[in-house]
């Protein structure tokens, strides 16, 4: 084995990503809304020793239609708020990462950032987030500050098209991002001194204010929580286009991508190497994560993912359609690709099994003995991280540093 | 051996409360733990759990205090997001309660709505929420809406929020999600639909989150004002109170509950629960000089004159804690201390008060902060421990307590170990939990507006 291990992680989402995913066979629909079922699925997955599970979210119901709202009763509706789920977990598992997806259109940054910290502190340094912007105009009226765009048809169509006119809303998720960063980063690790000669429970000098001041709000800070576990818990986006590639050049430390063969992929970690330049960042001393997404229908029987999907297609009444490549086969086939693919410069995959538990069963089971037979996946944790997991440095606070500059 | 309940006597309800930033946590004792751990909070609600606690409790603050234009930096300090937290210790307890604050002015209806269904739904029907209000420009320089609200606005606001809250809430009904698989409808038409269109959220649109648990999640309130009592009087299903001294702990639990019937409410649908502290010894003599050495712990020197100092506005970091108060007055115009809702009004009037009482004891500036800061409420061997706290809540004091430990985490070990079984054994604390959810722990209507099956069926300790 020459290159180093793939990464792997699991996109949850209610009974599994087809619409009719839960009336399979497996499925527990009545139970969504249920800690129990989400704590069989989070440990399913970390038996499979994967890197993290990620929790989808919305402050919108789900709708088949990207930029707007349906009446549909035949398919899951309904979510929980994805930190607290993700923090009902944490004291059930050990070492699987928890990246909750939040907003940052509507949400305050401060409960955002304090929320991922307190979830960082509860998992013992397992935290992650998928800061999300609100695409869907109709959000915007369950908050009643603001309007954001209305995306049309014709848009929709385009993920180009999309990310230009949603702009803005990328722009102020860069100020949301700094702003969390800053607030983990305004307790200095050793602020805590409990020094009981003069009094004092922390170093004050070592707790800063963080005074950010921008475009379309400010916070002063700091935190109201120490600096968490990791220094910065993992934060991660989903991108499609040019303009969520840039937000994630300048905030994240993963980005999903949705390539449609290895050519694609080759094609699309070139465009996010050309973000990056453009942004300067330095990508040896801050790395960024490719993972590519798939959405996933898998048995050891071939042709029985391909019937169990056509199946669901016909309960749902259309074919299953997304903006990730749907693969459907034995977990063999779908290592030959994740090996493929990876040679076009990705570090991993967030695979988005079709339903649930079966296609995470077929995941943990099935793909990982498969890639560990070849080599391409950690056979134990080694690490009792998120960063620890995706070999990325535990970074020391920015305040801290300045002060070492300043001497 | 515990009892049966006794025959006319009313049942004590218990809390307990892990202390964010506060000078009673004596963080200098060597058993102190992390403020932060989450193995910290694991101990101490699986104590409350144990000792059959209604719930666990925790405060909240947006932003670290300031004492003289810089960080506050003799008390505790630092604190987990409450939802969060509580969702996590969620998955380590079973029966418990599990109670957060949260600030009406610096979030929105929605998401507030949304967290809480979410948290009563990971719990099984466990939570509650201490709607406050208390707010300043200082807090609001850490958010988007920023800024002061006025005493009655904040009022106002927190009234309609909570209605808000409530219709969210309601936006589903108890039998909304089908999930029928064999005839393909998962929900029913128009689940969580809601517009709410008042003075201060003009909203509309679809809930994400199917109705909780418990209907509506327990209310609490703890504001002390006139419009403070009224809300909780009107709205409350918990109120919290900072009078643990009998008197004055007797006048409001008659003031509060003598306002329930206005609102069409009887005295049992809202429970009184003051802050205590204890502090449990083999004798009585032993707690006593246990319970003055914790004190003295709790008001160091630095922390005498920083108390001082926010009541003058002035530096006194001249002044000798164990000499006398200073004879200059304080400055009115300065606010040295912010982030702290005491302190605002009055402060030359509380100067002159003290400086009285001072002269009159003889104490010394640290002696005086100590004793106006109030001591330890329950103090003695474990049968003087339980025969106060039931004297209080027979003779009308209170219906229970929310029990502040001065050590972290293991400040209630002693409570749960000596006292708890004593109150059983008298008839008047459960000796075990008879019911699942919160609503039941209190002895409260489940706001449900149908009856379904039991929430919890598929919960059990995961
Ligand atoms: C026992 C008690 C606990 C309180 N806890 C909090 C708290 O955790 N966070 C907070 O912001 N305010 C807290 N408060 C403040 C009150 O909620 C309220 O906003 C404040 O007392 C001002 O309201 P009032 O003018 O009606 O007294 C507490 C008050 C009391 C009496």
């Amino acid at each position: 084995m020459t290159a180093s291990p793939l990464h792997l992680a699991v996109a949850l989402d209610g009974a599994g990503w087809h619409p009719a995913a839960w009336r399979a066979e497996d499925a527990r629909p009545g139970a969504l809304f249920t800690a129990q079922y989400w704590a069989d699925l989070v440990t399913e997955a970390e038996h499979g020793m994967l890197d993290f599970v990620t929790f989808e979210d919305a402050l919108g119901i789900q709708s088949a239609a990207f930029h707007r709202p349906d009446d549909r009763t035949d398919q899951v509706r309904g979510s929980l708020d994805a930190v607290l789920l993700a923090a009902r977990m944490a004291p059930l598992t050990t070492h699987i990462g928890l990246v909750p997806t939040a907003n940052v259109t509507h949400t305050e940054p401060f409960h955002v950032a304090t929320g991922i910290a307190t979830l960082d502190h509860a998992s013992k340094g397992r935290a992650g987030w998928r800061p999300q912007i609100a695409a869907r105009a109709a959000d915007a009226t369950h908050f009643g500050r603001r309007t954001t765009p209305q995306l049309t048809d014709d848009d929709v169509r385009d993920p180009e098209r999309i990310g230009r006119r949603l702009r803005p809303l990328f722009d102020e998720a860069t100020d949301v991002v700094e702003v969390a960063r800053r607030l983990w980063d305004s307790w200095e690790d050793d602020a805590e001194i409990r020094d009981a000669a003069t009094g004092r429970f922390i170093d004050r000098g070592k707790v800063h204010h963080i005074d950010f001041a921008g475009a379309h709000f400010g916070v002063r800070g700091p935190s109201i929580i120490p600096r968490p576990p990791q220094g910065q818990p993992l934060v991660t986006s989903l991108a499609h286009a040019m303009v969520p590639y840039e937000f994630a050049t300048r905030s994240c430390d993963v980005v999903y991508v949705t390539p449609h063969d290895r050519a694609g992929a080759a094609a699309i970690v070139a465009q996010v190497d050309e973000a990056a330049g453009r942004s300067g960042r330095d990508m040896r001393a801050w790395p960024l994560l490719r993972f590519a997404e798939l959405l996933v229908f898998l048995d050891a029987e071939p042709r029985a993912a391909t019937h169990r999907k056509t199946h669901l297609d016909s309960l749902d009444g259309a074919e299953l359609t997304s903006d990730a490549e749907v693969f459907t086969g034995t977990p063999g086939e779908l290592a030959d690709l994740l090996l493929d693919w990876r040679e076009a410069g990705l570090d991993g995959f967030r695979i988005r099994p079709g339903t649930l538990p079966h296609d995470l069963v077929q995941i943990t089971r099935g793909l990982v003995p498969e890639l560990q037979r070849r080599g391409a996946f950690r056979t134990a944790y080694d690490a009792t991280t998120l960063r620890g997991h995706l070999c990325l440095a535990r970074p020391n606070s920015r305040y801290s540093q300045e002060r070492q500059t300043r001497k | 051996m515990s009892g049966p309940p006794a025959a006319g006597r009313k049942q004590v309800h218990l809390a307990a409360q892990l202390p964010g930033i506060h000078n009673v946590t004596v963080w200098s004792d060597p058993r102190a733990r992390s403020q932060i751990a989450f193995d910290s909070f694991l101990h101490l609600a699986q104590t409350a759990e144990r000792g059959r606690f209604d719930f666990f409790f925790l405060a909240e603050g947006l932003r670290l205090r300031e004492h003289k234009g810089q960080l506050y930096d003799l008390d505790v300090v630092g604190r987990p997001d409450n939802l969060t937290q509580l969702s996590a210790l969620a998955a380590v307890t079973t029966r418990l309660g599990l109670a957060a604050t949260v600030n009406a002015t610096f979030n929105e209806p929605y998401e507030v709505a949304r967290r809480l269904a979410t948290l009563d739904h990971l719990s099984a029907g466990r939570t509650a929420w201490n709607v406050v209000t208390s707010s300043d420009a200082f807090t609001g320089e850490n958010f988007r809406r920023g800024g002061f609200l006025a005493e009655a606005d904040r009022y106002a606001r927190a009234a309609e929020f909570l209605a808000t809250a409530r219709e969210l809430w309601d936006s589903w009904a108890d039998g909304d999600v089908r999930a029928d698989a064999v005839a393909g409808a998962y929900l029913r038409p128009g689940a969580g639909r809601f517009a709410h269109r008042g003075r201060h959220f003009d909203i509309s649109g679809r809930f994400t989150t199917p109705r909780p648990p418990q209907g509506h999640p327990v209310i609490i309130q703890a504001g002390d004002s006139d419009t403070g009592r009224e809300f909780a009087a009107a709205e409350a299903d918990v109120v919290f109170s900072k009078y643990n001294r009998l008197d004055q702990a007797r006048s409001f639990y008659r003031d509060v509950k003598g306002r329930l019937a206005r609102h069409g409410r009887t005295p049992d649908r809202l429970k009184i629960l003051p802050t205590a502290t204890v502090v449990v010894a083999d004798s009585d003599a032993e707690a006593a000089a246990y319970a003055d050495e914790i004190t003295r712990a709790q008001v160091s020197p630095q922390t005498a004159i920083a108390h001082l100092e926010a009541v003058w506005g002035r530096d006194l970091s001249g002044y000798d804690p164990d000499g006398p108060l200073p004879d200059i007055d304080p400055d009115p115009d300065s606010l040295t201390l912010k982030g702290h809702s005491l302190f605002r009004r009055g402060r030359a009037e509380t100067a002159r008060r003290w400086r009285a009482l001072a002269e009159r004891r003889g104490l010394s500036i640290r002696e005086l902060v100590i004793e106006i800061s109030g001591g330890q409420t329950f103090v003695g061997a474990p049968r003087t421990v339980a025969d106060a706290i039931d004297h209080f809540v027979q003779t009308g004091g209170a219906d229970g307590f929310v029990l502040v430990p001065h050590l972290t985490p293991t400040g209630l070990d002693d409570f749960v170990a000596r006292v708890v079984p004593l109150l059983q054994e008298e008839g008047v604390f459960r000796p075990d939990y008879t019911s699942r959810t919160l609503r039941d722990h209190l002895g409260l209507p489940h706001d449900r507006g149908e009856d379904t099956a039991d929430p919890a069926a598929e919960e059990e300790a995961s």
